[in-house]
């Protein structure tokens, strides 16, 4: 062990992060209980200090920040191309659609959003769709392990390596890519990429049909996740909920056809909604099935991106995919927000930019984690302890995120 | 459609002064620090703009020479699909607005992290206290006068070649 | 009962091991790391898939155990943060000896991408817990981890259970 001058101390634990609640305050019938930043189900470093009567909950703190990584310190040292690897570490299940929210608030401020060739934003949609249907099996079968059932759970974990052995093949890198640069692409797609592209998607859907059988129209699963952790839509978006979860509770809101970013105007897809199929609209089961529609609808995504990238903007000898990126990425004198649809929800991304350096002077993210998290002592009043975790899981936190 | 919302806010708040915010996408006003609860409850209730999603609440050290500390308010309205952003300059000495956890309560954990990083005070927020940081740290990290302290609890903070001369 | 040949290749004749204590043990320890299910940030998720299906771990005998009261590793993935260090100094404390800790990723190694502006990264999980094997990478590849465990087992076999630390340990003293 190196020479270091720590030493551990009981004391620590409670001064660091003290408990919101004492046992004074407390009724005789209730006690605190600790699901501390170590547990197999808090999806990370998730501290709930959970108020229970019995085993019903009263109520839930989440206590978080065991994952505050700095990055919008090193954003305020660093160039912006150099901050865009550290911003595929926050959501590190969906890396590419991190980089791509990042690199569209740069080009805009740039000016260059427009100047960038079809071929490499179809390129991105691509890789951002691949890596929304990753961060849909993850969430989806961690969510089934929570609840017990450990077979999805492995299915999704094998198709996810496929997934990853393509984002591999592109970028280099399993998880955390650095691909999408600001004005471009890190290379251009490996020859053959697309048709074996093409057979991922012929090879997904009879799996994407099993996990539904299995897990989705489970009666299991139904009856644990039906009418658990119903989440309204109105309080959802005074909350600042987002993505999957606000689409679950009704609302018909995709960024994607909103606001049209990138080549998602020119491309059909459906936005599923939740309508409380199994049990009331909101609830954790409408969460997870809206994510597996989801997949289902990326897949549609990508076939049609994959039949422009081979017909309309075929690779060539003379493409570049650095041709856009720029020597100094100096913006003018401007504050931009720029947001994005990730598989999570609404990842934004708020620059502040002086016009006299390549540093910005602020870069503030706002990650779709952190406000879901937000909601969830709302929407765990009164339910049990094991329907607890239902709602946890099914809000798909990643805690990199929440504390950036 | 800026118009219109300086022209409500006018009509509806008295005395307000509504600037602009230079080169700002999207675009917004100044809005001084006393009137800022107001312009909220306006914005987010009024059914000509009804903006009901606060998509990011930021805070902005400018700096010692400048003095000052900003937050910015993102709102976005999802029925009108209109964008808009409040800015709220503060006195870096002291920085004190109000919060809007009344209004959208998911401003209850951004304020709480505005805080943590920069020390800017929100009054009459129902739990202010550290999300990110331990509750024990010394400073507010985000300012752009923060140095470390040399340890944390006996961990050494910096890197050993960042200490190297 | 069947009548089916006992196979004699592995075992000789009539099944009869030979070994010493501390061989036996060693394998037997070896063979059977169970590590605690750790996870801290995106080390966490590739740890998870090399143990599910495509890089099994569960073929080297490794099963993530939910408790440190049960395990015999800690693989610490992921960045380690100020105010998580003492609590992953308090878990290591609850692991029951003999005790392992994998390093996984730069982060853990030494406050990886975050080491110049990171403030609130320690910079290194050494600095609060010793570390037997360190896996670069960021993250590391599945086969990496798996590396950095066959690293291990390799540390192990060549340690002995039976050997009198504590009366080494007090003649050293005296002798320095």
């Amino acid at each position: 062990m190196k020479q270091t001058t720590y030493q551990y101390n009981d004391q620590h634990l409670s001064v660091s992060e003290p408990l919101k609640f004492s046992e004074k305050e407390l009724k005789s019938e209730e006690m605190i209980f600790n699901l501390g930043p170590q547990h197999p189900s808090t999806h990370g470093v998730l501290r709930l200090e959970v108020i229970t009567d019995g085993e019903i909950v009263k109520e839930v703190v989440p206590h978080i920040g065991y994952l505050h990584r700095c990055f919008e310190k090193h954003a305020e040292k660093l160039p912006y191309n150099q901050t865009l690897p550290f911003t595929d570490r926050m959501d590190y299940v969906a890396a590419m659609n991190n980089e791509w929210a990042f690199a569209m608030g740069v080009e805009r401020m740039l000016g260059i959003d427009k100047d960038i060739p079809k071929r490499i934003e179809y390129i991105r949609v691509v890789v951002a769709e691949l890596n929304r249907i990753a961060s849909h099996f993850v969430a989806i079968g961690t969510y089934g392990m929570d609840i017990g059932a450990f077979t999805p759970f492995l299915w999704m974990m094998r198709d996810r390596e496929t997934i990853l052995r393509m984002l591999e093949w592109v970028s280099g890198a399993r998880m955390l890519y650095n691909y999408i640069w600001i004005g471009g692409l890190y290379y251009d797609l490996p020859v053959g990429f697309e048709e074996q592209c093409q057979k991922f998607c012929t090879y997904l859907k009879p799996k994407l049909k099993d996990v539904d059988d299995l897990l989705i129209t489970n009666k299991i699963f139904i009856d644990r996740t039906a009418n658990v952790g119903v989440l309204d839509k109105h309080l959802a978006i005074n909350y600042g909920v987002t993505g999957p979860n606000l689409r679950a509770a009704g609302m018909c809101y995709d960024l994607r056809k909103v606001d049209g970013y990138g080549v998602y105007p020119e491309l059909q897809f459906d936005v599923p909604i939740g309508t409380g199929e199994k049990g009331t609209t909101g609830d954790c089961w409408d969460r997870t099935w809206v994510r597996m529609q989801e997949c289902h609808q990326s897949l549609r995504i990508i076939e049609q991106c994959l039949e422009k990238l081979m017909t309309e903007h075929k690779r060539s000898a003379d493409f570049d995919p650095r041709a856009f990126v720029p020597k100094k990425i100096r913006p003018k004198e401007q504050e931009l927000y720029v947001r994005a649809e990730n598989p999570k929800g609404e990842l934004g991304f708020y620059f502040r930019a002086d016009g006299r350096s390549d540093i910005p002077l602020r870069c503030k993210s706002r990650g779709p984690s952190f406000s879901h998290l937000s909601v969830l002592p709302e929407i765990s009043r009164d339910v049990m302890l094991a329907d607890l975790f239902a709602i946890v899981g099914s809000l798909d936190l990643v805690m990199g995120e929440v504390d950036r | 459609m800026l118009d219109q919302i300086q022209q409500l806010l006018s009509d509806q708040i008295q005395g307000i002064s509504l600037e602009p915010i230079p080169h700002s996408t999207p675009a917004g006003f100044i809005i001084p620090s006393a009137n800022i609860h107001a312009v909220c409850e306006l914005l987010h209730s009024h059914p000509s703009c009804y903006f009901d999603h606060l998509a990011c609440l930021s805070g902005v050290d400018d700096g010692v020479e400048a003095n000052t500390m900003e937050v910015v308010y993102t709102l976005y309205s999802i029925p009108h699909d209109v964008h808009l952003s409040l800015k709220v300059v503060l006195n870096r000495a002291y920085p004190e607005v109000a919060s809007v956890c009344d209004i959208w309560r998911g401003a209850n954990w951004h304020e709480r992290e505005a805080y943590d990083l920069f020390g800017i005070q929100f009054s009459n927020h129902p739990d202010l206290r550290r999300i990110l940081l331990p509750a024990d740290w010394v400073g507010f990290p985000m300012r752009k006068d923060y140095e470390e302290d040399t340890a944390y609890h006996g961990m050494t903070i910096k890197h050993p070649d960042v200490l190297k001369p | 009962m069947t009548d089916t040949p006992i196979d004699m290749s592995k075992t000789g004749d009539g099944g009869i091991i030979i070994s010493n204590l501390d061989d036996l043990l060693n394998w037997a320890r070896l063979s059977s790391l169970w590590p605690m299910g750790f996870g801290l940030a995106c080390c966490a998720i590739e740890f998870m898939a090399t143990a599910t299906s495509a890089y099994d771990l569960d073929r080297f005998g490794i099963l993530p155990r939910m408790s440190p009261r049960q395990s015999d590793v800690m693989i610490v993935s992921g960045t380690v943060t100020f105010k998580m260090a003492d609590r992953v100094r308090r878990l290591y404390e609850q692991m029951p000896e003999p005790r392992y800790v994998i390093s996984m990723g730069s982060c853990a190694n030494c406050g990886g991408p975050y080491w110049e502006h990171g403030y609130h990264v320690v910079k290194g999980v050494d600095q609060i817990i010793p570390v037997d094997v360190y896996v670069p990478g960021c993250p590391p590849r599945p086969e990496a981890l798996i590396g950095g465990f066959l690293k291990l087992q390799e540390k192990i076999r060549g340690e002995s259970v039976l050997r009198p630390k504590a009366l080494e340990k007090i003649l050293e003293e005296r002798n320095a």
